[in-house]
């Protein structure tokens, strides 16, 4: 297995109509996971809307984004690397379970059909690959949704409050799949939450917005 | 090859010495034939009713077959629009790629193409089948609403105003215009005449003023040559006294001729009137009107004219139209015509002159018991100068154009 | 390339339209030298004021505009207070949808034939009720206020009205705002007028101008059901522009600029009312009143909805049994006999209509979606905001159509482009354009971004996101949008009689034609032909989705 980069945050501020939002400047090391905690309205999304490469063009950025040497914020945002995890799983509702994690592979991956397998039986799920995703359980679509993240072999990834919409009982269940996915695969993560348990079960560093 | 510099300058001259280039010569009938071989004819002609349609089609396919012409039916809801059409397309000098090749036409629309040259012609009396229209006896081929044709337009129907009512429902049905309004008085609502400028309305128009003027002559004349406050005013005294006990008393009228047929079919009318014939035996066959329907002509006889076609001097396929022109006079499409499962309007031919096996194709068998007598179409009156038809429509839109 | 799409798009839509409006200005002051016009005059101006009965064509087409607009928005605003998703909600609801197909020609004939005093009512009602034996002697159809065309556009209006609210609504959750209301001691359908209204009047605004364009200038409707001494101003310039005295295309030109005054004047009494109604509404909305009116509004909305999809049907329904009648004498309730000779007499004779009618329909439709989707697609990926510009795209829906598409043929004239196939095509592109961004827009900018973020940081390109990921998710609205576009090229009536210069027959101008005489037995065959078409492509737009997604249960109302 080839070490990931570090994806380093370099003088990063974001404003508003030229009011500043927020200011970071931090390198997160592969298998870590950067916490960053803040009230709704602090800017976290936004911060992660524009690593991903999303940024509405109302806002405005300065400074610089790298993953390892390679210079991310002039990319699209296809390009980048970055994968993404949101509250909701975002399974695409007219692809079956297979086709979402058939999507996230590159073109070229071999194997296709063994990846996908193994990547359902490592949640469990072994038979369902030719499920509609409507009919999956949250944790399971949350699983579905983190294995199609790692099938797209992303080189850092970010996580926007991803457990904030399972019920208590999953949740930790859930941390403790991603988390630990997260340092198999030697990731760089950024978490954005507002959740204090959240940050403690990514156990890297916080930093508070706002 | 020409020197197109040099031909650039004679261009203008040829054009003047020429002024249809390559128009088609009817005299040269095997030329215009083999010229018309695989053109498209845009026809111009009214579609407000489907009997026209139906023949209009079968022509089609008869000229397809027969000539190896196609024909395109434009149905106009006003013939007056395919006038002005040609008129825009001079105007912005368009004048040998026109968008139509073919106008069915008479009257004032005929009048205001021949003021404004936009006619193709003469042609009508070159071609191979209007000899069977024996013009010397039957001036009517040649004459448009007073006006002599000079062969810019080639006849191919025949209509005469026939009146028609429901025997169940009416026994005496008036003869004469002052019947009529007494009959009106006594059955409100259960007559009426298509909106001006519609041109069965305006025939009705027409049909009145000649019965109620005693100064029939000046009908014949421009109207400026007369003064027509003078000539009309019983017209409008006549129809201020009829329009309160019309359809609707007269607040709304008909659209058109085939609307009064529509009307009578609902029974909103027991008495109405057309251009054909034998309108109404061909609505009883087709279940429009019920099986009591009769048809006559007034005591004083009823305006009467014959229909022409006409190309416009634009027409890019001028020998298609002139073929089809002629196929229009031919025994064999008159006889369809006046057939009562197609159209039943009248032939322009002078059918006794035929030879017995084109005379042959007119035989329909017995006549159809809602269909006019054969003798009633005799008492014909001519139609006024076209300008009257525009006077009168003026002069009525401004008098009752507004209720 | 895809940024080019909007620009191409609003020249597409604003060139012809300037152009119209210029040829149209230019003679209505006198000048146009190709008609022998080449002095500026007010000419044509005096001679459009001296025509008897302007004053009232012009009240009429005002008058028909305002009054339809409001009876259909009332009606639409009432159902939907009072619907509170019961199944005879939806079941309205879903019949409502298909009307929408029903081009305005037809509905036109199916009303005339059900209220005409020789109509289906009263054949129904008679002599029974009635004690007719012929029919009354009744200015019904054709009234000199215009009441049967009002009835008929409101007709229209309303499936359309509707559909843009229902389209509008799921953003602004109106069960959430219902039920808080509601919490607070609200009536449910005083919630829904308090609470939700006045968030989506500004939603369906446009679609209400457009509505209020188009009833103060439709021709064809007009032509049928409205007023004929005098007609309305649209129907006239339409006849005076049709004269061979050109001298009365120059009063008809001043005419087209008269009703674009008067169109103009409908929008701004409308708005106008609008800003009373903020004011005076505001203190309605806020006066505490929770219960009273709740009963009428509950009664009146599904009622009033209820019985325009009645009349609408019973129209269609009397539109079938003339198409098979034999001779039908009155008051009998059912012809005397029936007969397929209609149909038969018709279909051969509309073969060259039926299929301009679709090849200028499918073709102006697959144009358009692509330019839209292009549009909107460059609008996503680069997160532009909604612009000022956008109000071009409905130009032509707010520009009624009389006034510039006369200009538009005098300026092809000019151009030396006869009438043909294509340019039908490319008018129609005009109307349909809009439509289909209307439709489209709100669907588009629902999406949900994240799907594309999420396709995007699995390492998907853009296009690939959009065909994989975007496309499919829209496949239905996108459908529906298409099928709405393609009811719209069915029903264009001016567009095809002036820009195909009556040589590209569609099934629209056919029975339009046959309006001013033909029997009303063929008339009903076209008409349902006519509706027949239109109602095919929602069904695919229904069905396709359906059958695609038959496994998929999110994708069942996505969109």
């Amino acid at each position: 297995m080839t070490t990931n980069p570090t994806l380093h945050i370099k003088q990063v501020q974001i404003s508003l109509h030229s009011e500043p939002m927020l200011a970071i400047d931090r390198s997160i090391a592969p298998g870590e996971v950067l916490t960053v905690m803040g009230p709704s309205g602090s800017g976290k999304s936004t911060l992660l809307a524009y690593l991903a490469g999303f940024l509405s063009p109302t806002f405005k950025a300065q400074g610089q984004v790298f993953l390892g040497k390679m210079q991310l914020d002039t990319l699209p945002a296809e390009q980048r690397g970055l994968g993404l995890l949101f509250q909701d799983p975002l399974l695409f509702p007219h692809l079956s379970v297979a086709g979402n994690l058939r999507f996230a592979l590159p073109r070229h991956a071999r194997h296709k059909q063994s990846q996908i397998r193994e990547a359902l039986e490592q949640v469990g799920m072994a038979d369902f690959e030719t499920r509609d995703p409507a009919t999956l359980s949250g944790g399971q679509q949350a699983r579905v949704a983190l294995m199609r993240l790692l099938l797209s072999t992303p080189r850092a990834v970010l996580l926007d409050e991803p457990f904030a919409k399972l019920d208590t009982a999953l949740r930790q269940d859930m941390r403790t799949l991603v988390f630990s996915q997260l340092r198999d695969a030697g990731l760089p993560a950024l978490l954005v939450t507002h959740d204090q348990a959240d940050a403690e079960a990514a156990g890297g560093p916080i930093i508070e917005l706002g | 090859m020409l020197n197109p510099c040099r031909f650039s300058l004679i261009a203008p001259l040829l054009a003047l010495a020429l002024p249809a280039v390559a128009a088609p010569d009817p005299g040269n009938w095997q030329d215009v034939l083999a010229e018309a071989e695989g053109q498209t004819v845009f026809w111009n002609a009214w579609g407000g009713d489907s009997r026209t349609n139906r023949y209009i089609d079968w022509v089609a396919e008869q000229m397809q077959a027969q000539h190896d012409v196609a024909v395109e039916h434009v149905k106009l809801d006003d013939t007056s629009s395919a006038v002005s059409r040609v008129l825009a397309e001079k105007q912005a000098g368009n004048d040998d790629e026109g968008s139509i090749d073919l106008i069915w036409i008479n009257g004032e629309n005929f009048a205001a193409m021949r003021d404004n040259d936009l006619l193709f012609g003469p042609f009508a009396e070159s071609l191979p089948n209007f000899a069977l229209t024996n013009a010397a006896e039957n001036p009517e081929v040649v004459t448009d609403f007073t006006l002599p044709t000079e062969g810019f337009e080639s006849p191919w129907g025949k209509a005469q105003i026939t009146f028609y009512y429901d025997a169940a429902q009416v026994e005496t049905p008036p003869q004469d215009m002052q019947a009529l309004l007494d009959w009106a008085r006594a059955n409100p609502g259960q007559f009426s005449y298509p909106k001006i400028p519609d041109f069965t309305g305006s025939t009705f128009l027409k049909q009145a003023l000649i019965e109620l003027t005693d100064q029939d002559e000046a009908l014949y004349q421009p109207v400026e040559e007369s003064d027509f406050e003078e000539v009309t005013a019983p017209l409008w005294a006549y129809l201020d006294a009829l329009h309160p006990h019309l359809w609707r008393s007269g607040r709304t009228f008909p659209d058109s001729g085939p609307n009064l047929r529509t009307l009578m079919s609902d029974g909103e009318l027991s008495l109405a009137f057309s251009f054909y014939p034998t309108d109404a035996a061909v609505a009883v066959r087709e279940y429009e009107l019920p099986e009591s329907v009769r048809s006559y002509v007034l005591d004083g006889g009823t305006l009467g004219n014959v229909h022409f076609v006409a190309i416009p001097y634009n027409s890019p396929h001028k020998a298609g139209a002139i073929v089809l022109a002629n196929f229009l006079m031919s025994p064999e499409a008159q006889a369809q015509k006046q057939s009562l499962a197609m159209w039943g309007d009248r032939s322009v031919l002078d059918i006794e002159q035929l030879d017995t096996k084109d005379q042959a194709l007119f035989e329909q068998g017995d006549r159809h018991p809602s269909e006019l007598p054969a003798d009633a179409l005799s008492n014909t009156l001519p139609e006024p100068h076209p300008s009257w038809m525009t006077a009168l429509q003026d002069a009525w839109l401004e008098r009752y154009g507004v209720n | 390339m895809l940024g080019l799409a909007p620009a191409l798009l609003v020249t597409l839509l604003v060139l012809p339209v300037g152009a119209g409006l210029l040829m149209v200005l230019l003679p209505a002051f006198g000048y146009l030298p190709a008609l022998g016009g080449d002095a500026v005059s007010l000419a044509p101006w005096r001679m459009l004021f001296g025509h008897p009965g302007l004053g009232r064509s012009v009240a009429v087409s005002y008058a028909s505009g305002l009054v339809s607009t409001l009876l259909a928005l009332a009606i639409v605003v009432l159902f939907l207070a009072a619907s509170r998703g019961t199944w005879l909600d939806r079941g309205i609801r879903r019949l409502v949808s298909p009307l929408l197909a029903i081009p305005h020609a037809a509905v036109a004939f199916g009303l005339a034939f059900l209220i005409a005093p020789s109509g289906l009512l009263a054949r129904w009602a008679s002599p029974g009720l009635t004690g007719w034996d012929r029919p009354p002697d009744w200015l019904i159809v054709n009234d000199p206020l215009g009441l049967a065309l009002m009835a008929g556009l409101v007709l229209k209006e309303v499936p359309f009205l509707l559909l843009m609210c229902l389209a509008a609504l799921p953003q602004l959750r109106p069960e959430q705002r219902v039920t808080l209301a509601r919490s607070l001691g609200y009536a449910p359908s005083i919630a829904w007028l308090k609470g939700v209204l006045p968030a989506l009047y500004p939603l369906i605004r446009l679609p209400i101008y457009a509505v209020i364009a188009y009833a103060t200038s439709v021709v064809d409707m007009a032509m049928i059901l409205g007023p004929t001494l005098p007609p309305t101003l649209s129907v006239s310039i339409l006849t005076w522009f049709n004269d061979p005295d050109l001298e009365r295309r120059f009063m008809a030109s001043a005419g087209a600029v008269l009703q674009l005054g008067v169109t103009l004047a409908a929008l701004l009494t409308w708005w106008l009312g609008e800003q009373c109604i903020k004011r005076l509404g505001y203190h309605w909305v806020v006066n505490g009143v929770r219960r009273r009116g709740s009963l009428a509004i509950t009664l009146g909305g599904r009622g009033l909805l209820g019985m325009t999809t009645l009349l609408v049907l019973s129209a269609l329904a009397g539109l079938t049994v003339f198409s098979v009648a034999g001779f039908w004498r009155f008051p009998d309730s059912l012809p005397g006999t029936f007969t397929l000779d209609h149909w038969q007499r018709v279909l051969p004779s509309v073969t060259t209509p039926l299929i301009n009618t679709l090849s200028v329909g499918l073709a102006a439709t697959l144009i358009a979606a692509v330019l839209v989707v292009a549009t909107l697609e460059n609008a996503a990926r680069h997160q532009l905001p909604p612009r000022a510009g956008q109000w071009l795209l409905y130009l032509p829906l707010i520009i009624p159509q009389v006034a510039f598409l006369f200009g538009l043929v005098v300026a092809a004239e000019s151009l030396n482009l006869r009438p043909q196939w294509s340019l039908v095509m490319a008018a129609h592109l005009l109307f349909v354009v809009p439509y289909l961004y209307l439709s489209l827009c709100e669907a588009y900018r629902r999406l949900d971004p994240r799907w594309l973020q999420v396709a995007h940081s699995l390492g998907a390109s853009p296009w690939r996101a959009f065909w994989q990921i975007r496309l499919p998710l829209l496949l239905a609205p996108l459908l529906t949008a298409c099928a709405v576009s393609l009811a719209l090229s069915i029903g264009q009536y001016l567009p095809t009689l002036l820009l195909g210069g009556g040589r590209v027959p569609t099934i629209t101008t056919e029975a339009v034609a046959m309006a001013s005489g033909g029997s009303r037995r063929l008339m009903a065959v076209l008409a349902l032909l006519q509706a027949l078409l239109p109602f095919i492509g929602f069904s695919l737009a229904l069905l396709i989705p359906r059958l695609m997604w038959a496994r998929r249960r999110n994708m069942r109302g996505v969109a």
